[in-house]
């Protein structure tokens, strides 16, 4: 096993890997957004209190259960990375960020949306929505960060670092609504309870969830690619597989 | 299915607005992101066969 995941972790080895599983994972992607799509809008009926403006909820909350999960998995291959010196670690990490900030982004910008007509207001200063836009800045602060250092090993430790202090935000953004008197509401879905939405609403709104984890494999997979060329460009394979 | 016309499925109850800002977003920065990824790896591979080229001269 431990022989197997040294295999594996070698750049040009994953580099032929990831290529082939690529187009399965995007794939799979479409297909189910497609049916998360179709049970969002044609299933999943109007909400008695909310009318239509609930359906926000099938992009709002996967979109927001990313931005946090991928910030996690960010820091775990940012520890990775420090601990055991794996270059493919680091450029996990990295290859992760732009799709984390942007989930964080469209669940800021969908919980606009939604709180507009629900609450009045496009955005108040309430801990579950303060704490999510701090982790947006974490993302930029991270990226701006591994910008910013040309040496890619500095800046590979810099960033895990800094992942690594931020990674305390993510409980805070998942308990605000339960620490403070937040406007946003609790957790409709938790692992601790029955969850308390109409089940047709929870199918659409955990199939969206898989699609976008599904997705986010394709993207950072796609993106270590890029990176591992960059880095290995010295490397007798990437100047093979270049010369092509 | 709750939808009676094709126009009561676009203004959403009301909500068309928010509900299509918020889909009319996701796809957005989907396609923006895909399309990004795409230009990246193309301008490296070339930039990495000019490297090649410029070595064996």
């Amino acid at each position: 096993m431990a022989l197997n995941l040294y295999y594996y972790a070698s750049p040009a080895t994953f580099y032929h890997l990831s290529g082939k599983l690529i187009p399965w994972f995007g794939w799979s992607a479409a297909l189910l957004t497609a049916i998360g799509l179709y049970i969002s809008f044609f299933m999943a009926p109007t909400d008695f209190q909310q009318g239509e403006a609930y359906r926000i909820i099938f992009i709002h909350v996967p979109a927001a259960w990313m931005s946090m999960f991928i910030y996690l998995i960010m820091a775990f291959w940012g520890a990775i990375g420090l601990a055991f010196k794996t270059r493919l670690s680091f450029m996990m990490s990295r290859a992760l960020a732009p799709t984390g900030a942007l989930f964080t982004f469209i669940a800021l910008w969908t919980g606009a949306l939604w709180g507009k007509p629900m609450w009045g207001a496009w955005w108040v200063w309430d801990a579950r929505l303060t704490s999510e836009l701090i982790l947006l800045f974490l993302y930029i602060g991270i990226m701006a960060l591994w910008a910013a250092i040309d040496d890619s090993q500095r800046g590979d430790r810099a960033g895990a670092l800094l992942t690594l202090v931020g990674a305390i935000n993510v409980p805070i953004i998942y308990f605000s609504v339960k620490w403070w008197n937040t406007l946003h509401q609790g957790a409709s879905v938790s692992l601790t309870k029955a969850p308390s939405m109409a089940k047709i609403m929870l199918l659409g709104m955990l199939i969206m969830a898989i699609a976008a984890w599904l997705y986010t494999i394709a993207v950072a997979l796609y993106r270590v690619r890029t990176l591992i060329l960059e880095r290995e460009r010295n490397t007798d394979w990437v100047k093979a597989l270049v010369e092509k | 299915m709750q939808w009676a016309s094709v126009n009561d499925f676009m203004t959403m109850g009301g909500y068309g607005l928010y509900v299509w800002g918020s889909y009319v977003a996701m796809i957005a920065v989907v396609v923006i992101e895909i399309v990004l990824l795409r230009k990246g790896r193309s301008q490296t591979l070339k930039l990495l066969k000019r490297m090649r080229n410029w070595e064996e001269q």
